[in-house]
């Protein structure tokens, strides 16, 4: 029970990796993408195929599975830069497809739908990071999603999120406010998906095989499911999310009913999360995250100052 | 001296002409004003000067170098900012962060600047650019007497802020011309009133303004030459006196009188 349930706060860890890494591509440049599947199985393959063949170790197949997703990420980011909303969407979908089905059929580098199996597990310090034993993995999880957030959450609060947010907002005041809005949304797509590689990474030495049947458009699905329910626009939401979305997924067999609630059932679930939350509650469980520049004012009590103003701009919505 | 210049400016959509071999000149340090009925092409001028739009044929100078189809965003850069008629604010972002939006060009210029390293340069100087950003953003929404409302979010603006925001914000890129779409729409007398002094103080800092108005009266009183637009083609240019009195402004605003 307890091993289960590691394995569940695993799993949310990995997805969070995506998660975040979406958000910056939906939640801050607004742009509705539908491709970490393909993402995270460029990471996956990445890391299966230099330390099986090439006997890399798993350290040295990160920043690969990293930059390789990230130049995928600028190779659908480029085309795809004109196109909006469902048409986005649907593009974006397309290309984590093609990667899927390459993956599938490229037999002489993937071994096809047999997948690569007894990827070595990754060690450091001569410590040997088993998966099967989840608590040293675990903890190498948590590193990783600890260090993700932090490096995004700077991010976002630098003139570079503020810049997505602007195109996110509009994209044509943007441009005419001196922002190279093509330059900014390849960025969003090239940092979101070398996430999303590092995710495929983990998931790899986590499963020690990979196989294309887990990269499937589901795995999109639940990325997507988790920041619009955690909230757009904020890094701790979308880790929130991943959990709650993981634990879903796995609730039937965490109650020991997983023979009598089929597995589909969470398909059902998540588009009907998705539909309550965008009817009642679109900015998510937490919502945006607000830049806080009371630091920059010198000013300690911002929530005085907030009143202060809220005041203000009461009277003056009051003469019109 | 002459700021910014087209030659012969077309822009065609399909069979349509929405503007038509227009000669339009804006001359350093005044208000130049941009009138027409509704549908003349002034907006789609705008739009051609800006680079938010490119030009069937003609040309567009300004300061002497041909901006012609450039980006928009190297435009800004340049020294030309804009406002638009139907206001695009950063809505979901506060006050103080759309007119930071104007600074951000502005900041993240370091030795590695344009490689691949600025973005991780920037990345650990953020504290101090925000600090930049910050103030010179502050000094503008000072200039509006919008200090007090930097943390709302803009869609909450009354309308008239929102209008004055969307210039603070494009004045935030420091720029040396002012394009004005329309920035009276909408407003009451007062309100207008307000914001004829507020142009004029524009004017007093040394940056060119080129407004669309079809508020007469603010038209009249400030501008130091206005240019009327008609199907496209520019059917007169002057000062406001001599505006008034030209038969084909007439013609076009009241029509042909009957014999």
């Amino acid at each position: 029970m307890l091993n289960f349930f590691l394995l569940i706060v695993i799993y949310t860890g990995i997805y969070a990796l995506m998660a975040i890494g979406q958000n910056v591509i939906t939640g801050y440049a607004g742009m509705l993408s539908l491709c970490q599947a393909g993402f995270f199985a460029i990471g996956s393959y990445a890391t299966a195929i230099l330390s099986t063949t090439y006997g890399w170790s798993f350290w040295a197949t990160l920043p690969v599975a990293a930059l390789l997703s990230a130049l995928f990420g600028v190779l659908i980011g480029l085309p795809t830069l004109r196109l909006k909303g469902d048409y986005l969407a649907i593009a974006t979908l397309g290309f984590a497809e093609i990667v899927r089905n390459v993956l599938n059929n490229w037999d002489s580098l993937t071994r096809g739908p047999m997948g690569i199996q007894k990827i070595p597990m990754p060690s450091i310090f001569g410590f040997v990071i088993n998966p099967y034993k989840k608590t040293g993995f675990l903890v190498m999880t948590i590193i990783f999603v600890l260090i993700a957030y932090f490096l995004f959450q700077r991010l976002a609060r630098s003139r570079m999120g503020r810049a997505l947010e602007a195109i996110r907002e509009d994209e044509i005041a943007a441009e005419s406010m001196g922002i190279n809005t093509t330059k900014y949304k390849v960025w969003a797509f090239a940092i979101g998906a070398s996430v999303a590689g590092v995710a495929g990474s983990l998931q790899a030495v986590f499963s020690l095989s990979v196989t294309p049947g887990t990269y499937t458009f589901m795995v999109s699905i639940m990325v997507l499911c988790m920041v619009v329910l955690g909230g757009m626009g904020n890094f701790k939401a979308v880790i929130l999310g991943a959990f709650i979305i993981q634990l879903i997924s796995y609730f039937p067999q965490l109650v020991g009913l997983s023979s009598m609630i089929p597995p589909q059932f969470k398909q059902i679930l998540f588009g009907l999360i998705l539909v309550v939350m965008m009817i009642w509650r679109p900015q998510g469980l937490l919502g945006r995250e607000v830049r806080d520049y009371s630091r920059l004012t010198g000013e300690k009590g911002s929530v005085f100052r907030k009143k202060a103003k809220q005041a203000v701009s009461s009277t003056q919505g009051g003469e019109r | 001296m002459i700021l910014l210049e087209t030659k012969g400016l077309t822009r065609e959509y399909g069979g349509v002409v929405a503007v038509s071999n227009v000669d339009f000149q804006v001359n350093q340090g005044l208000i130049t004003g941009l009138i027409g009925p509704n549908g003349a092409g002034k907006t789609t001028l705008f739009n051609n000067m800006t680079g938010l739009d490119m030009p069937t044929k003609g040309k567009v100078f300004f300061n002497g170098h041909d901006i012609t189809g450039k980006p928009a965003h190297r435009i800004c850069r340049m020294g030309i900012a804009r406002t638009f008629q139907n206001i695009r604010l950063f809505k979901e972002l506060t006050v103080l962060e759309n007119v930071m939006i104007g600074r951000h060009f502005k900041t993240g210029k370091s030795p590695f600047h344009g490689r691949f390293l600025n973005a991780l340069d920037s990345y650990f100087r953020m504290s101090r650019e925000d600090e930049q950003m910050y103030s010179s953003a502050l000094k503008w929404l000072d200039f509006f007497e919008m200090g007090e409302l930097c943390d709302e979010l803009a869609k909450n603006l009354p309308y008239g802020h929102q209008r004055e925001l969307e210039i603070a914000r494009a004045l935030a890129t420091d720029p040396q011309l002012l394009f004005l779409d329309e920035p009276a729409a909408g407003m009451n007398p007062q309100e207008t009133e307000h914001l004829m002094e507020t142009i004029g103080k524009i004017r007093d800092l040394g940056i060119t303004v080129v407004l669309i108005e079809h508020d007469m009266k603010l038209v009249m009183n400030i501008c130091d030459s206005i240019t009327v637009l008609n199907y496209g083609q520019k059917i007169a240019q002057g000062t406001p006196r001599e505006i008034k009195h030209d038969p084909a402004v007439i013609e076009a605003y009241l029509g042909k009188e009957e014999e």
